[in-house]
Order: structure tokens, then sequence, then C-alpha cells
């Protein structure tokens, strides 16, 4: 199957061991279906630097089998694809910004996930600790605040669409509460 | 004019389609297709207060102008991560 992610095109090809990185180049920023590759999305936040990255922080996000007081059985993710991408990618640039040594990567997965699989994952490279945890810390939470995806909880008994935050990209108010969570 | 709607999670749900053609006198904005959509389908009405809109894939305001072959979509919170 063909991978599904939208890309910008990457100067350098790059092989990579099996699914959606496979036979492409990885993308910093992208919305995909297969299962998320972390080990190749940190080999790409990592390349080109010659040593100049002190530490590589990570997160992962997983399925998880409870969720308020729910037997949770699978989710489901959605995404407004054209537009995640975007807002994905003006994380990135918030990120640089605010941290303009490090360099950021994140996949969102989408479709049906099970208990235990991961449905983001986030690289973030830097040449100290402290900017590469903040950085991805706070790329999670604005990830939660203003990326268009939705997921859809199969639980034991019923199913109900997660609604969290309006998104608002030019909410002042909530970028700043994404920088003192991810500085704090 | 005609421009393409899409609609997300609980909404697509609500309307039960996820990609709707409305056919709109000018000038119109973003709230001009989200009122003939609450016409269509009231419920949706429940989310004019927390949902984001976006024409052409780039976020927007209810007040933003629309023209002919736009794409309007409308959001609910969202729940990703």
């Amino acid at each position: 199957m063909r991978p599904t992610y939208k890309v910008r095109p990457h100067p350098t090809m790059r092989h990579t061991s099996g699914g959606y990185t496979g036979l492409m180049s990885v993308p910093l920023v992208a919305i995909t279906t297969p299962p998320l590759d972390l080990a190749a999305l940190v080999a790409e936040v990592s390349s080109g630097d010659a040593g100049g990255h002190g530490a590589i922080a990570t997160f992962t996000g997983l399925v998880r089998h409870h969720n308020l007081g729910r037997t949770v059985l699978f989710l489901e993710y959605e995404a407004y694809e054209p537009l995640a991408v975007r807002a994905l990618e003006r994380i990135v640039a918030e990120v640089r910004d605010r941290w303009p040594r490090a360099r950021l990567g994140v996949h969102h997965r989408v479709g049906r996930l099970e208990l235990g699989e991961a449905s983001i994952i986030i690289a973030a490279a830097s040449p100290h600790r402290g900017d590469a945890f903040a950085a991805c810390r706070y790329t999670i939470e604005r990830v939660k605040q203003i990326v268009p995806i939705w997921k859809r909880e199969h639980f034991e008994g019923g199913q109900v669409w997660l609604e969290g935050a309006t998104a608002d990209p030019d909410d002042n108010d909530a970028r700043q509460t994404a920088y003192r969570i991810a500085c704090a | 004019m005609r421009v393409t709607v899409r609609l997300f999670a609980r909404l697509r749900d609500l309307a039960g389609a996820g990609e709707l053609v409305r056919d709109l006198s000018t000038p119109a904005t973003v709230q001009t297709v989200w009122r003939s959509l609450v016409a269509d389908f009231p419920p949706l009405a429940e989310y004019e207060r927390t949902m984001s809109v976006a024409v052409n894939a780039e976020y927007a305001r209810m007040n933003a102008e629309v023209t002919d072959g736009d794409e309007i979509a409308f959001l609910p919170p969202v729940s990703g991560g």
C-alpha cells in the first residue's frame, strides 16, 4: 500500500525499516494511517547534525484501556488532513521561534487504533536537555489545542466522540498556557 | 454560487454526511453557510459557540467572506493526541 501521509519533499532520500517510513524520506510532520515509526522520526530530527545536539526527548501517546471510568475497546481517529498538516507545521514554527536550536518532528496517526498502540510520536533534538524536554511537552499541549483531529472512543456499552479544546491558533492565552506547562 | 461543506466527527454524525454542496446567493460569509446548514440540520446548532471554522483548509472566522468553489469546514472541539 502506498503511504498516505502528506509530505513536504525532503531533499535526501532515506531508507529505513518497513512501515510508512520505509521507502521515502521521513517528513518532520505527518498524518498517517500505518503504525508510527519513532526510530525513523528520531533519526530524522538527528540528521545533518554533527554532534551539535546534546539531547533528544521523545513523547509517545498510547491508546489507554480505561478512560473516565469506561472500559475502552479501541479508538478511531479522524483528521481534516490538509489543515492538520498546516497546524502541525505551525507548531513546528512556534517551536523554532521559542527554541531556535531545537529540531522537532511530530507524526499523528489516524484510523482505527487498538489498545496500546501509539497515536502520536514527537521527537525534539536540541543542544541541551531542557529545551528538548520543553519543546516536546509544548508540542503535545499545542496538538491538543489546535490540530483538527478527533477521536471516537469505542467502549464497552457504546461509543462517543471526545471533544477537548475549541481550536483557535490565534488564541494567545492558550499558547501561553502551553509554554507555562512546557517550562514548569 | 456553490460551495462545498466539510463536517467532521460529531458534526458529521449529526448531519449524516461529511461533505455537502450548498448553493448560496452572493455575497455570503461562513455565517451564511452555517445558518443554511442549521436550518436543514437543527441539532448542529449546539456547536455554534464551541466549533472552529476553516475556509479552504485555513482557519477562518464566521464573518469571513466565501466565494464560489470554496471549501468551508466546521470543526467541533478537537481531541487529538
